[in-house]
């Protein structure tokens, strides 16, 4: 609660402002865009702000300040989140956002819960990918499917569903090569790597999840988008919240993409990824 | 906002209900520059940038003749593309090199910025250049970052030189001895990537150039980053005092407001984009394009200029003639080919235009640029006459045109239906001046 209260401190305290004027309008847009929830966004919760505090008559910043965030964490849509087994997750993303790194913190998430984990090396694109993947393995004592650089991710998919089948493991995490989403050849390679999954194991769950930097701006919007347009996303993984970055473009993306977040990781370290929590999320953007 | 796709076309709505000559006033400019902070903050200029800049464009602004050739939302436009253009530093800056061999290039950024490839790709430029690059491996803590990157080496031919995961600043300083010792005269290093915030790693980059006194400090930043660009890059100018900026993953569709960021915050030069996950795809900064790129107007501009040098001045005035008077005919046509191959070809035209650029893919299979070879194939085995009146051009010489150019009928009579198809196009364009003189002129030379 302490770090939650500087955004209003500051406004009461350095401004000398108690009152919901234009000013304090003013403060609060350059906070929500600075976030990167983008101008839309921001506006929106402004304006939904003005009205709650309208219909309630709240005139003052200390109420105000409960409300918004409550309306900041209603709009994050954030729902439980529970997995079922055996769990086929494949993880895409444009390059540099830290899938693999991704990969390892959730391989560390579920060995903690008693789940097996077996990996597959998908990204068969980038130099040196596999053996990323390959010394993260070695580190957590899980099995990896791996096949050469440029062999076909959809075969090496292939490989580590028989051996997921043969020896009932838990969840499968497949990497898959980073990729601008504008290059079509690619995303249809993601198209492939589902469809082998599908076809080779249907009765297992299946979760396409998208790593999201958060540092990124508004272009993580457009990235959802296409990959969405080749797969069906079912969820970020938003990572790199250690950083000052607060990754407010979320916020476009739950409502307009109605893509929810499952996990956040915030840091280079195996154990740096937790469920999302509403809570702290938003209490970062009103840092 | 939804109904306006871009920043033009909403500026024109407002500018639809004004007074369009004279001056820009106070109103116009306040409402026109509402919608242009709009545009700077989706394409992610940081909000205190896009604040002052506004401020600063909208003085500016107040009072400027609007010019005869332009609307005044071309006008609004145009001040502010220039200024965008003039911040983000006017020239291309090119790399330092330093007087005594080697000259040492370091790379420094966030995690997944893109600099071990871009490593590859300058080491790639500069051996190309006639140097003796080689590649130094100093991140240490990413798994197969070093790995990575002898990979790349491998790929161009260029040593990498490692010592595992040794510290850095030992590692910087054998590198040196190493190229001195083998006469190869550029080093460029690679660390690993940090978070500003990170004051230990900091202090190991601190370190690495007090210790080894880089000719170049590239600070390696991705252009779809958002807000934090200010935080991000001031943080790493303060602790390094870097030379450049190169901002990487341009090739996507993002708008890039970065660049006004960083270069607004720290005032260092952007020396180079990547464009692509090929090694060649290194590119020099061209202030001009990225500032129509943040207003989200494609190379809108950057088109109008370079149609006005491909096309001289003489031409342009006849074929406005010939346009008015309708008189266009297949000599033109050929002109106008030709133009558009000055420009760079009709694909990279294309490139240029607002909305197209991430649509490049789908459209380069549609694109045929020998089709417009094999058109100027089949005007050029006309006779003077048929060129000039085509409605001349009957069955038997058709055949004759077909024979002569190497291609079916069918493919002449494609072209004399196209040709037509546009003649009547033009003929629809009633009113080229409200577009102003430029515009005209593109539509022509888009004409074939």
């Amino acid at each position: 609660m302490g770090i939650f209260k500087k955004f209003f401190e500051k406004l009461k305290y350095t401004f000398k402002r108690t009152e919901l004027n234009d000013d304090f309008y003013d403060e609060l847009e350059a906070l929500l865009v600075s976030s990167d929830m983008g101008v839309e966004t921001a506006l929106d919760i402004m304006d939904e702000l003005r009205d709650v505090c309208k219909q309630k008559l709240i005139k003052d910043i200390d109420h105000a300040q409960i409300q918004l965030k409550q309306l900041l964490i209603e709009k994050l849509n954030a729902q439980e989140i529970k997995f079922n087994y055996p769990l086929i997750i494949t993880v895409v993303g444009v390059n540099g956002v830290g899938k693999t790194t991704t990969i390892a913190k959730m391989t560390k998430y579920f060995t903690k819960n008693k789940k097996s984990v077996l990996l597959a090396a998908g990204d068969t694109f980038r130099a040196a990918a596999t053996e990323q993947l390959s010394n993260w393995a070695d580190k957590l004592k899980v099995k990896i499917i791996k096949q050469g650089e440029g062999a076909d991710s959809a075969s090496v998919v292939f490989d580590a569903i028989t051996s997921m089948k043969a020896k009932n493991v838990d969840v499968l995490i497949v990497d898959t090569a980073g990729r601008l989403h504008t290059k079509t050849n690619l995303m249809k390679e993601l198209e492939k790597i589902n469809n082998v999954a599908r076809r080779e194991y249907s009765n297992a769950n299946f979760l396409n999840l998208i790593v999201l930097d958060a540092s990124i701006g508004q272009n993580s919007i457009a990235q959802v988008k296409a990959f969405k347009d080749s797969v069906n996303i079912d969820g970020i993984v938003l990572t790199k919240l250690d950083g000052t970055a607060k990754g407010g473009v979320v916020y476009p993306i739950i409502n307009d993409l109605k893509v929810p977040i499952i996990f956040t990781g915030f840091g280079e370290g195996v154990d740096d990824l937790a469920p999302f929590d509403a809570n702290s999320f938003v209490e970062k953007i009103l840092m | 906002m939804a109904l306006f796709s871009n920043l033009g076309e909403r500026l024109n709505h407002i500018f639809s209900k004004m007074t369009k000559h004279g001056k820009l006033t106070s109103l116009e400019i306040k409402e026109a520059m509402r919608e242009i902070r709009v545009a700077l903050l989706e394409a992610d200029v940081n909000y205190v940038v896009a604040k002052d800049f506004i401020n600063k464009v909208s003085e500016l602004a107040l009072g400027e003749d609007i010019l005869k050739s332009l609307t005044p939302t071309q006008q609004v436009i145009k001040i502010v593309r220039d200024q965008l253009t003039e911040l983000m530093g006017g020239e291309n800056q090119k790399l330092n090199v330093s007087p005594k061999p080697p000259t040492i290039i370091m790379m420094c950024g966030l995690q997944g910025s893109g600099k071990t490839t871009l490593c590859g790709k300058l080491a790639l430029k500069l051996k190309k250049e006639g140097k003796k690059p080689i590649l130094v491996a100093c991140d240490i803590y990413r798994p197969a970052a070093i790995d990575q990157l002898k990979v790349l080496g491998k790929s161009i031919q260029i040593e990498v030189f490692e010592r595992g995961t040794n510290n850095p600043v030992k590692t910087c300083k054998e590198a040196i001895d190493y190229a001195n010792k083998f006469a190869l005269d550029t080093l460029i290093i690679d660390t690993a990537g940090r978070l500003q915030i990170d004051e230990k790693l900091m202090d190991e980059l601190k370190d690495i150039k007090k210790a080894i006194n880089p000719t170049e400090i590239l600070l390696v930043i991705d252009a779809m980053i958002g807000q934090e660009a200010v935080s991000v890059s001031k943080a790493f100018n303060d602790a390094l005092d870097v030379s450049g900026v190169v901002l990487t993953k341009i090739d996507g569709d993002t708008r890039g407001g970065a660049a006004l960021s960083i270069r607004s915050v720290i005032g260092k030069p952007i020396k180079f984009v990547g464009v692509g996950e090929k090694l060649t795809d290194l590119e020099p900064f061209y202030p001009d394009r990225m500032a129509s790129r943040i207003l989200g107007m494609g190379d809108v501009l950057t088109l109008i200029d370079k149609a006005q040098e491909a096309v001289d001045e003489k031409t342009a005035k006849e074929m406005e003639r010939k346009f008015r008077e309708n008189s266009f005919d297949l000599n033109d046509y050929i002109e106008q080919v030709n133009s558009l191959k000055k420009m760079g070809g009709l694909k990279s035209v294309l490139s240029m235009m607002p909305g197209i650029g991430g649509k490049m893919k789908q459209l380069e299979n549609m694109i045929d640029e020998k089709a417009l070879e094999k058109n100027k194939a089949i005007i050029q085995s006309m006779t003077a006459k048929e060129r000039q009146n085509p409605d001349i051009i009957n069955g038997s010489r058709r055949q004759r045109i077909a024979k002569g150019a190497g291609v079916q009928v069918s493919d002449v009579n494609n072209l004399l239906k196209q040709f037509n198809q546009s003649k009547e196009l033009m003929k629809m364009m009633k009113n080229p001046k409200a577009y102003g003189g430029k515009m005209a002129m593109i539509k022509k030379l888009m004409g074939g």
